[in-house]
């Protein structure tokens, strides 16, 4: 009976189907996990760069620099990624070459990761903007006050004391921004780029078994998101080692 | 340790361009469209299309990589400069034309409307009146429905890709959908294809939006590569090469008029 | 007022107009007049479905959040891995696992074509109204259940000492204090349902991304839909924020 109920839902050839080899779509799905990791990898990383770079303009710039970077924040928080993807996908790779033709350099090749990453880094970063200043804004104000008081230069004001203090309070932010990520690049299908759901979607649609590819899909991202809450609670519990304990929903 | 990436990043990307210059990359469709182009399970595309492009390159001397794009932009794709040309079973058409160049066509078959058996329709805007019609997003079919099929029919859906389509046909959800013949045949022949639909008839030719068969999209301007694409399809239609695959795949030429 | 008339936003103002005039001018807007109609239909489907969806998650996510806080394990363990599968999942991938994946169980279900059910399994909005709200439950459930157990213990002990039943406490003290918390957090979730009802163009639901979609396909142009749909989401954003807001301001101010 169980079987039959297997079969019914597209199950029943689940362990050919998704063999690690051909004729077996299982490696591809893999491979296209990996795929999806890269960028996700490559885009975070290039968020917090941004994030970075906008939280100390928001909080230590002049007022036009905290203008632009709140248009900036509030453009990327409120546009779906959907419609950013495609402005920045086409438009950006296009005015991007314009601009070199036009400086006098030949036309770079921007391949579809690279653009994915350029892309969705944009987008994490604006947000990462808003974690890291709320971070930031919550280290004690008494810690960089006798620092200034030491004489230290704000760099390594910056450096010795804002930043590792700030990664506690950050941590959490930072996790919700990496699953963020992990399932942006999920609408990198839209745009063709080989990733995950693209490569469940060909090959649901080769095979007819859309039950078991889009299935093994959400285990695999499932997957991805218990390891990567885990691996960020253990960074976080390192990070707060030597704070007082803060046990969450304490009223 | 980020700076160092991303100059590393930076830096590969420049190199990777400058060694992908003389590349000539040829944009297919990511998603399945049998039998013409289909990825299989290590991702590499197999089908009468990837024959073809495999065929005009070798013909025209010409180092191509196959690069699959999204259905849906694959014209701003090429605008842009992603892939340098398009060869994904586009029909020529003159609204095509505003925007891109063609090669000389490649293959040119009828298009049909396939619908749900015991369902009655012809392919006629009166016999599709109350219909529920599918079809692909951005192709001729699209446009042609909407031009003829669409103040009668209950509902025009347009899907990502014709695969998706026909599940819907399958599952009942359109009553009928409109697509290249060879491409609707392909469907016909699997199970589940021969338990639902049938072939309800050719639809009347219109030239302005059916277009004059499937050619090689390239950006305006681009006429060398234009003139290699030409060249490349001239001499496998005279060598026989092209007849020589097509017969692996098909009775008959699908060269059409 | 005196914010707005600073010398650097001044400029910036000064600039930005100056942007959006060059836009009007120089690209091309002549399609805007033959798209209308069926663009204000795609709004109106875009803005319903974001309010219906909104509204049933969030009636979902209370009995979600109460089953994370309080429940025996029988019930709080379900929740938990319901919120967990929702958020660890793309929801693009939901959506075509619910249209597509259901979709292919049709043609073994005898009879389903006469059944009552047939004309809404047919059409693709139902498919999208259940994967958005679904999304949006097990989003809402974990802020439902960080919210409940935030209430103070306090506050329940005594309704508990006054003799309320525990419907009662729940009705009217426990589940308003609770959304007084969440509140801030709901407008932000809000907002993100309105940024992924986009994705539900792929099931050919139509909505305003898919109206802006067809005008981009029929006329060749990529970027004027695009500026156009960014800047009519942007309005609905700030829509949202401006209600939220609103809906602060008349709750009065936490008591601890």
């Amino acid at each position: 009976m169980i079987d039959s109920v297997f079969q019914a839902i597209g199950l029943g050839h689940a362990a050919t189907l998704l063999a690690l080899s051909p004729p077996g779509w299982g490696g591809a799905l893999l491979y296209g996990l990996w795929n999806s990791l890269q960028i996700a990898l490559g885009a975070f990383g290039v968020g917090l760069v941004i994030g970075l770079a906008g939280a100390s303009g928001k909080l230590y710039g002049g007022p036009v620099t905290r203008d632009l970077l709140a248009v900036y924040t509030t453009v990327v928080r409120a546009v779906p990624e959907l419609v950013l993807i495609l402005i920045l996908y086409y438009a950006g790779t296009d005015a991007l070459n314009k601009l070199l033709v036009s400086l006098g350099y030949a036309r770079v090749e921007i391949s579809g990761l690279m653009a994915g990453i350029g892309v969705l880094g944009v987008v994490q970063g604006a947000y990462a903007t808003e974690v890291l200043r709320g971070a930031i804004l919550a280290v004690p104000a008494g810690q960089i006050e006798a620092a200034r008081a030491y004489g230290m230069p704000p760099v390594m004001v910056m450096r010795r004391v804002t930043l590792p203090l700030m990664l506690s309070n950050a941590i959490p932010g930072m996790a919700n921004l990496w699953l963020i990520a992990t399932k942006d690049t999920a609408l990198l299908a839209i745009v063709g780029f080989a990733e995950l759901t693209l490569r469940t979607q060909q090959a649901a649609g080769t095979t007819k078994a859309y039950f078991t590819f889009y299935l093994a899909a959400g285990v695999l991202y499932l997957m991805v998101t218990l390891v990567s809450e885990r691996l960020f609670a253990l960074l976080e519990a390192r990070a707060r080692r030597g704070q007082p304990s803060l046990k969450e929903g304490a009223a | 340790m980020k700076k160092t990436l991303m100059m590393t990043a930076a830096a590969l990307m420049m190199v990777g361009g400058a060694a992908m210059a003389e590349t000539v990359k040829v944009g297919v469709a990511a998603e399945a469209y049998p039998p013409f182009a289909s990825p299989d399970a290590s991702g590499k595309f197999y089908g009468w299309e990837v024959d073809f492009i495999n065929a005009v390159c070798a013909a025209a001397a010409m180092d191509c990589e196959i690069v699959p794009v999204a259905w849906d932009g694959i014209i701003p794709s090429l605008t842009s400069g992603q892939i340098d040309t398009i060869m994904a079973s586009m029909s020529i058409t003159e609204d095509r034309m505003k925007t891109i160049d063609f090669s000389n066509k490649y293959y040119n078959t009828p298009t049909v409307i396939v619908g749900l058996k015991g369902v009655d329709m012809t392919a006629t805007p009166e016999g599709l009146a109350g219909k529920i019609i599918g079809v692909q997003v951005s192709t001729i079919h699209q446009d042609y429905v909407q031009k003829y099929f669409e103040a009668g029919a209950a509902e025009v859906k347009t899907y990502q890709t014709q695969d998706e389509a026909n599940q819907d046909l399958v599952a009942g959800r359109i009553d009928a959908t409109q697509a290249d013949s060879i491409a609707l045949d392909a469907f016909l022949a699997t199970d589940a294809g021969k338990a639902c639909c049938e072939v309800k008839g050719a639809v009347a030719n219109d030239t302005s939006i059916l277009g004059l068969g499937v050619g090689a999209g390239v950006r305006k301007g681009d006429d060398a590569l234009k003139a290699k694409i030409n060249d490349g399809i001239a001499k496998i239609l005279a060598d026989g090469t092209y007849e020589k695959f097509t017969a692996q795949y098909f009775a008959s030429s699908i060269y059409g008029d | 007022m005196r914010a707005l008339l600073q010398p650097h936003r001044l400029v910036m103002l000064a600039v930005a107009v100056a942007l959006i005039l060059w836009c009007a001018l120089s690209l091309r807007w002549d399609w805007i007049a033959d798209y209308a109609p069926l663009a204000m239909m795609g709004l109106w489907r875009t803005i319903w479905i974001l309010v219906v969806t909104a509204t049933l998650g969030f009636l979902l996510a209370i009995p979600l959040g109460l089953a994370q806080a309080v429940g025996p394990w029988y019930l709080s363990a379900p929740a938990k891995t319901f919120c967990t599968v929702i958020r660890g999942t793309p929801l693009l991938l939901q959506l075509w696992l619910l249209y597509y994946g259901l979709g292919s169980l049709f043609p073994s279900i005898e009879g389903i074509r006469d059944s009552w059910a047939w004309p809404y399994l047919r059409q693709s909005w139902p498919y999208a109204v259940l994967a958005l709200t679904l999304s949006f439950a097990g989003y809402e459930g974990e802020v439902m259940r960080g919210a409940f157990k935030g209430v103070p213990r306090g506050q329940i002990e005594s309704a508990r000492a006054f003799g309320m039943p525990r419907l009662t406490i729940l009705r009217r003290i426990w589940l308003p204090q609770a959304i007084q918390r969440a509140l801030p957090t709901l407008g932000g979730e809000t907002v993100l349902q309105l940024k992924a009802t986009p994705l539900i163009a792929t099931i050919t639901v139509i909505d305003i991304y898919s109206v802006a979609g067809r005008v981009r396909r029929d006329l060749f142009i990529t970027y004027e839909p695009l500026l156009l749909l960014a800047v009519v989401y942007l309005l609905i954003t700030a829509v949202i924020v401006l209600l939220f807001r609103q809906l602060e301001k008349r709750v009065p101010t936490r008591v601890s």
